[in-house]
């Protein structure tokens, strides 16, 4: 499923990297430590986090994922916008918390399985 | 004044802090550390200061320095030590801590959060959820410590909760540390790991939250007095101070 596809059905908020939504999700993955979104992350997945740093946005980009979706409506920093602009890696907000987003995430076809 | 080496450990829990023994009073903390000759050591609860003024006064009557700071949970749930010289409004700080640290306290739960005085009596409680995160990016945090000329120090960076690698997977770049502080846990090999990894020094405490934990690590300064400027010259190596992870 593209990104673009997930951003409408899910009504996310698209905060930055409006241009690169036709990337394709391979897989999901949620965490809120990111020395494990090192370890586990893979290419292509969406990432569901509350983590609002600009060191996610590194973490995204040395993984090679798709996207992050912050929960909780929570607001990322300006510092993160503006690197996750230059980086190229699309961010977007949900109102909706990790357990519900990932389990319509899943439903939708999103696997954390691959 | 000639420099001297004053083994330290800044990193220690009082009654205040909920996780930490209702035994880490003001007098008991003093007298453990002179007992195991360190010759300064730092207080720092979770998110309050509001006891280490006491453990600083105790020390002064019984001859030991103590440095008061305060150890901030940031909204990354990173664990970051600030220690400040005696004259800093030390309130300055702790009223953006408390205006971005919500809910309150559940004894039964977290535990108790006494406040002390000087002669180890208890005075009262804090009510606040001390325990929590607050809203504030580490780099504000580190930033209003500076701003109060103080040290900023991340607590435990080898550890897998709460500290600053485990939740940003590396120090952000451009994060103005002072230092990093390794847990007693670390071996010798993880911590060349970090000092090979991070341009930062390295200090060793032992975030006590007992007295038994006094003193299980510190380290050693090479300095002229214990003040904040001393401690920074130490920690960058400059003009013959230095310092050693013990």
């Amino acid at each position: 499923m593209k990104l673009r596809e997930l951003i409408k059905k899910f009504n996310l908020e698209i905060k930055c990297v409006a241009n690169g939504l036709d990337r394709k999700i391979e897989g999901g993955y949620v965490s809120d430590l990111l020395s494990d979104v090192i370890a586990n992350g893979k290419a292509g997945d969406l990432w569901v986090t509350l983590q609002l740093h600009q060191n996610i946005v590194a973490v995204a980009s040395l993984n090679n994922l798709a996207a992050i979706v912050i929960v909780n409506g929570r607001q990322p920093e300006e510092e993160t916008i503006e690197k996750a602009e230059k980086e190229g890696i699309p961010i977007m907000v949900s109102k909706m918390s990790a357990f519900e987003l990932v389990g319509r995430l899943h439903s939708a076809g999103i696997s954390g399985m691959r | 004044m000639m420099l001297r080496w004053m083994r330290g450990d800044l990193h220690i829990h009082t009654c205040l802090s909920p996780c930490a023994d209702s035994s880490m009073l003001p007098v008991a903390i003093v007298r453990e550390a002179k007992r195991l000759n360190l010759q300064m050591i730092g207080i720092c609860d979770h998110n309050s200061i509001e006891n280490a003024e006491a453990v600083r006064r105790a020390g002064e009557r019984e001859g030991l320095v103590v440095m008061e700071g305060i150890e901030v949970t940031s909204q990354e749930e990173v664990h970051i030590l600030g220690f400040f010289d005696k004259k800093t409004p030390l309130w300055d700080i702790q009223d953006m801590v408390y205006k971005n640290l919500c809910g309150d306290n559940d004894e039964d739960v977290f535990g108790e959060q006494l406040l002390a005085d000087e002669y180890d009596r208890v005075i009262g409680s804090n009510k606040r959820l001390l325990i929590g995160a607050t809203g504030l990016p580490v780099e504000k945090i580190v930033d209003a410590i500076h701003r109060l000329e103080g040290l900023a120090i991340a607590s435990h960076v080898d550890r897998e909760s709460f500290g600053i690698i485990s939740q940003l997977g590396f120090i952000p770049p451009g994060l103005r540390l002072d230092a990093l502080e390794v847990s007693p846990l670390a071996s010798r090999e993880r911590r060349c790991g970090f000092s090979h990894r991070y341009n930062f020094p390295l200090v060793n405490f032992s975030d006590a939250h007992s007295l038994e934990g006094i003193g299980r690590s510190f380290s050693s300064f090479l300095i002229k007095e214990v003040c904040i400027e001393e401690i920074k010259k130490a920690l960058m190596g400059e003009n013959g101070r230095k310092v050693i992870v013990e």
